[in-house]
């Protein structure tokens, strides 16, 4: 448990001082929110309907932007050998390096998103349960992120290849992560949508850390 | 501290890339004892060093750790060309790090770097990055050192303090693989030649 923590500190230490990325994902997130009234124009009805989709886009775009950082520096610089020379299985270190990247990115994002909704006219009694999928939902979107990030770490400019990778995978989180959102509008139930995207955020949290090792093993023979 | 350690390789062969770098290797070491890898570049140091740290597999052959139940990687340091150093954190918290992730405690003093404790890494000499990654080694008691090339960048009292603290080891019944061209001044060292396929 000790290592697990030092390495969840480590990494919240250097997302500090050396910036995780944070700063370029939510200018990215920002300018969306800033240019989508004005491509389409002034149409408040419409921009209600899009507004829930095209922050959930502009968040899983901009995580897939820093999901090269995950792995890279520490394979580089031969840290991640040595972690795997202790007891602790290195699935577990896989995971918890997934979890630092949603706590310095994907979860202040997720958290900043839905106010910046209302600049797009989001329906403020959506707010909650768009709130409520936002965050579970961002979890899965870090953990798919680490685990192209694990896939592309020893590439130079991996960064079109993550996309490529990681896109279809984001697809489920997308469809119910906005559906749970929309749903509401319709009168119907947003409940099914947000369980089933609490089961795929479940699932990556287990298999995630599985893949991500035995790609991160492969780079280091 | 560490009593009846022995490490055995038994036919050891070593492929990288699909070339055979070493074959038929066979060696025993056992506590208190100083082994230099010596061998023309190529020759297969440092992948000798990787598989004892399990970094790599062996293409054939094996290797085994008698005296002590636990696992061979996680009772080896390996310092490596790699120094596993980040640059935005401090030299202590670099160190810190690896001590706690393996249940150590940093200790600076062996490596004389007290007075950088609180300077960013990035701001160190290849020399002074050398010591700081040699200071894990005091930092979390593990009895088997694998050291590739330790002296490369280090200045001559570096160099006495890094023969001190591989003394001391000794003394406590650890054993230390060192790939090394320089001498390392230790006496009565033993020697494991590596040929070179050219």
């Amino acid at each position: 448990m000790g290592a697990l923590k030092a390495i969840l500190w480590r990494d919240l230490a250097l997302a500090r001082q050396q910036g995780g990325g944070l700063g370029a994902a939510f200018s990215f997130i920002l300018a969306v929110v800033v240019l989508v009234p004005l491509a389409i124009g002034p149409d408040l009805v419409l921009l209600q309907r899009l507004a829930a989709g095209m922050l959930w886009l502009s968040l899983l775009l901009a995580v897939l932007l820093t999901a090269e950082q995950i792995f890279q520096r520490d394979l580089e610089d031969g840290s991640l050998e040595l972690m795997t020379m202790t007891t602790v299985p290195f699935e577990l270190i896989a995971l918890v390096k997934a979890i630092a990247h949603w706590l310095t990115v994907s979860l202040p994002l997720a958290v900043i998103a839905p106010p910046l909704g209302l600049l797009l006219n989001l329906d403020i009694n959506q707010l909650p349960i768009f709130w409520l999928s936002i965050i579970v939902g961002s979890l899965a979107l870090s953990l798919l992120a680490s685990l192209g990030g694990a896939i592309t770490a020893g590439l130079r400019r991996g960064g079109l290849l993550v996309s490529i990778l990681v896109l279809p995978l984001y697809i489920p989180v997308l469809i119910f992560g906005v559906s749970a959102t929309t749903m509401l509008m319709g009168a119907q139930s947003a409940v099914p949508s947000l369980l089933v995207l609490l089961a795929i955020t479940l699932l990556c949290l287990v298999m995630v850390p599985l893949a991500c090792a035995a790609a991160l093993r492969a780079y280091m023979r | 501290m560490w009593q009846g350690l022995v490490l055995e390789a038994k036919s050891l062969a070593c492929e990288r890339g699909g070339r055979l770098i070493f074959n038929n290797l066979n060696f025993v070491v056992g506590g208190g004892e100083l082994v230099e890898l010596r061998g023309p570049n190529g020759a297969g140091k440092s992948s000798l060093l990787r598989l004892i740290a399990k970094l790599n597999e062996p293409a054939a052959g094996s290797l085994r750790l008698s005296g002590s139940a636990q696992d061979l990687a996680t009772q080896a340091h390996y310092i490596g060309h790699h120094e596993a150093i980040k640059p935005a954190l401090t030299v202590k918290e670099n160190l810190d790090f690896w001590a706690n992730f393996q249940a150590g405690a940093a200790n600076l003093a062996p490596f004389n770097l007290h007075q950088l404790a609180h300077d960013e890494a990035r701001l160190l000499s290849e020399g002074q990055r050398r010591r700081l990654s040699l200071s894990r080694l005091v930092s979390v008691m593990r009895p088997i050192w694998l050291l590739d090339e330790p002296t490369v960048g280090l200045d001559q009292s570096a160099v006495t303090n890094l023969r001190n603290v591989i003394k001391a080891h000794l003394v406590m019944g650890g054993l230390v693989i060192a790939a090394t061209h320089a001498d390392l001044g230790w006496p009565n060292a033993r020697v494991i030649k590596l040929a070179g396929g050219g």
